[in-house]
């Protein structure tokens, strides 16, 4: 086949090609099988994953943008072709603005205590306790109650009237907190079911980070006179923050998308994300965008924005985690030494993968 | 360190390279003596295990609340204290929730949803964990970054195209369409080639080819077995996500749900009643809390190994 391609090449074709072609009548077709099966079969083995993202998340998200550049109708289909139409409507919508400000409200009650918490769980764990695994197991009970029975159990415990806490505040003689129709203290009451889910979960991610911290250091440490706070404060937490950026940015991630929460929090108020959207967030505007008003195009803006947002809070996290970083090491280097500053610069590097991986979504 | 490689069995020296000085000495069994000098190892006093069991409760009270009021009427919810023992009322409160919601139908879709699933997510994430990391072939470098980028992609968002297409093919209403768009994962791909990459030594996969076993064959009789370990964590990781999956399954398919769906199906009457609720709450966290019993310790192994989550 080769010889009629071009001139030089057929000028090379014998040499080349005659040894192939007697090896070929030579070598056994069970051969020639296998010389085929190593070549094709890693392809093989990684096309299903391949095929399926195209498919599932590649395609949907490319067609998203297509459809967010038209007027589109979930029941009517395609209606006429807008540009970026759909896109300058929401930017200027306030309820667009509304479901973004309580989606990032709601993150940072969640993050922010959340990581705190749980970087001090993880510091009590850290102890030589005995009977490790059982408690270790217990702080992991609330990540077995699904989403949905979390949002149940707590949308009751909220209820404004003959609600759980709100019984005890009436008890202590403090006054019943709206919290289902008003803005802050819904906001409170739905980072309160991330938090109580999530915390142990990252307690024993940031565990397993602080165990990993070579024992030489914190002996040799200790052997210097620091107090178990001082070690805490000059070696653990700096040891662990390649893991925390790793914790936060999955829990940004998951939490600019929260969705199960807020849409069940209030089920008796008919417009979702509460009677004035006082904690609609923004997936939640999507899908009442989507699905009760059927206008896919805005719905399929909203998708690209808040993927847009998503991106620029990732790539955030990780450009000042980093400056946090490199700041960091020149100062430790000056006070600790070089054992502490080498041990960082390895943490940082295995961190770098983890971060990489820290895609995956919670809902 | 929750990095994934960390999964290997530990190497039991852990040296610290860059410290010469210092004598090498296995991190675990720290020995006693010298550690007590330091005050390292000191047992903790009350205060740690008053702390712990102050956690244990505010994990544990609200699974018990909805016990107590699931077992209750529904006049319980306006005491100004909680009761904290049961009352006699589940078994009544679960007839009302098997009468307004399909529970067994929701379960046995659920278990086959996250069955189904689990089983196709590990077989095919070690398949191309697999040949990512034990296998040579062209551009296979930039694949490998590939995946990992689609990690960070958030891939809810395309929902709509997504439902779009199962309406065009008509998957609605069916478990394929909750199944599908979940066959195979980035995340998966990647845990089994950082698992894999250091566990199977090349010379075994070489010997085994040089035996005259086929490329599946050596997949089948090298990779799987010492993939097994991470396949365990990868799939109750799958499982969980699967089973908790609340969104996706209740835009496809409300009709024929999930538990999950059925479970918030509950609270949709107009009247709530709490305490029918919170007993269909607590009867649809029971299968996850057997698995939590049976698996806990896997569970927690798994996340402190980096099996993060989904």
């Amino acid at each position: 086949m080769t010889t009629t391609v071009s001139p030089p090449e057929t000028s090379s074709t014998p040499a080349a090609a005659r040894p192939a072609k007697t090896s070929t009548a030579k070598v056994p077709f069970k051969h020639r099988v296998s010389r085929f099966d190593s070549k094709a079969s890693p392809y093989l083995y990684i096309a299903p994953f391949f095929v399926l993202f195209g498919l599932i998340g590649l395609f949907p998200l490319v067609y998203t943008f297509v459809v967010s550049l038209n007027d589109w109708d979930l029941l009517t289909g395609p209606g006429e072709w807008v540009g970026f139409q759909n896109y300058t409507d929401e930017l200027t919508d306030p309820y667009f603005w509304n479901s973004l400000f309580n989606t990032v409200s709601i993150f940072l009650l969640s993050c922010i205590p959340q990581l705190l918490a749980a970087v001090f769980i993880a510091a009590v764990l850290d102890q030589n306790i005995r009977a490790k695994t059982f408690w270790r197991m217990s702080v992991l009970i609330p990540y077995v109650v699904t989403p949905v029975a979390v949002a149940i159990i707590f949308s009751s415990a909220f209820s404004e009237k003959y609600g759980l806490i709100n019984n005890i505040l009436e008890a202590l003689n403090v006054d019943p907190v709206m919290w289902k129709t008003e803005t802050f203290p819904s906001h409170v009451a739905i980072a309160t079911m991330v938090n109580w889910r999530w915390t142990g979960y990252n307690a024993l991610i940031l565990l397993a980070a602080m165990q990993s911290v070579p024992r030489d250091i914190h002996e040799s440490a200790a052997l210097d006179g620091a107090g178990a706070f001082r070690r805490f404060f000059s070696i653990t937490l700096p040891s662990i923050r390649p893991t925390m950026i790793f914790v936060i940015i999955t829990a940004t991630i998951g939490g600019l998308q929260i969705f199960t929460e807020p849409k069940l929090f209030n089920p008796s108020s008919s417009v979702l994300g509460g009677p004035h959207r006082e904690y609609q967030t923004t997936v939640l505007y999507l899908w009442d965008m989507a699905f009760n008003r059927s206008d896919f195009g805005k719905a399929s803006a909203i998708a690209w924005l808040l993927f847009i947002i998503i991106v620029a809070f990732g790539l955030m996290n990780f450009l000042i985690s980093r400056r946090i970083a490199s700041v960091e090491t020149r100062t430790s280097k000056k006070r600790t030494g070089r054992k502490l500053t080498e041990h960082n610069a390895e943490k940082a590097e295995g961190a770098r993968a983890v971060v990489a991986a820290a895609g995956e979504k919670r809902s | 360190m929750s990095n994934v490689t960390d999964l290997k069995k530990p190497t039991t020296p852990t040296t610290d390279a860059g410290t010469p000085g210092i004598p090498v000495k296995p991190v675990k069994p720290a020995k006693p003596g010298r550690a007590r000098d330091v005050g390292i190892d000191r047992r903790p006093g009350f205060l740690t295990y008053g702390l712990l069991i102050a956690l244990f409760l505010g994990g544990a009270y609200p699974l018990w609340w909805s016990f107590v009021a699931g077992s209750s009427d529904s006049s319980v919810l306006a005491d100004t204290w909680p009761p904290l023992l049961p009352g006699g009322r589940f078994w009544d409160n679960v007839a009302s929730v098997l009468d307004t919601v399909p529970f067994w139908q929701a379960l046995a879709n659920s278990i086959i949803v996250s069955g189904v699933i689990t089983i196709s997510v590990v077989f095919f994430s070690t398949l191309a964990g697999y040949s990512f990391a034990k296998l040579r072939f062209k551009g296979r470098e930039g694949l490998m970054v590939f995946v990992i980028a689609t990690l960070a992609v958030p891939t809810q968002l395309g929902i709509i195209p997504l439902f779009m297409l199962m309406k065009e093919f008509g998957w609605t209403g069916t478990l394929g369409a909750i199944i599908v768009p979940t066959l195979v994962t980035a995340f998966g791909v990647f845990f089994m080639r950082q698992y894999l990459v250091d566990v199977i030594p090349d010379e075994l996969i070489e010997a085994a080819r040089v035996d005259g076993a086929s490329m599946f064959g050596t997949f089948w009789h090298v990779g799987l077995p010492a993939a097994r370990p991470a396949m365990a964590i990868l799939g109750l990781f799958t499982f969980m996500t699967a089973w908790t999956d609340y969104l996706w399954p209740l835009l496809v398919s409300p009709q024929n749900p999930t538990l999950q769906v059925a479970l918030s199906q509950l609270q949709s009457a107009k009247y709530v009643d709490y305490t029918i609720v919170l007993a269909g709450a607590v009867m649809a966290t029971i299968p996850l809390l057997i698995l939590f019993v049976l698996a806990g310790k896997q569970l927690v192994s798994g996340i402190m190994a980096g099996a993060v989550k989904g």
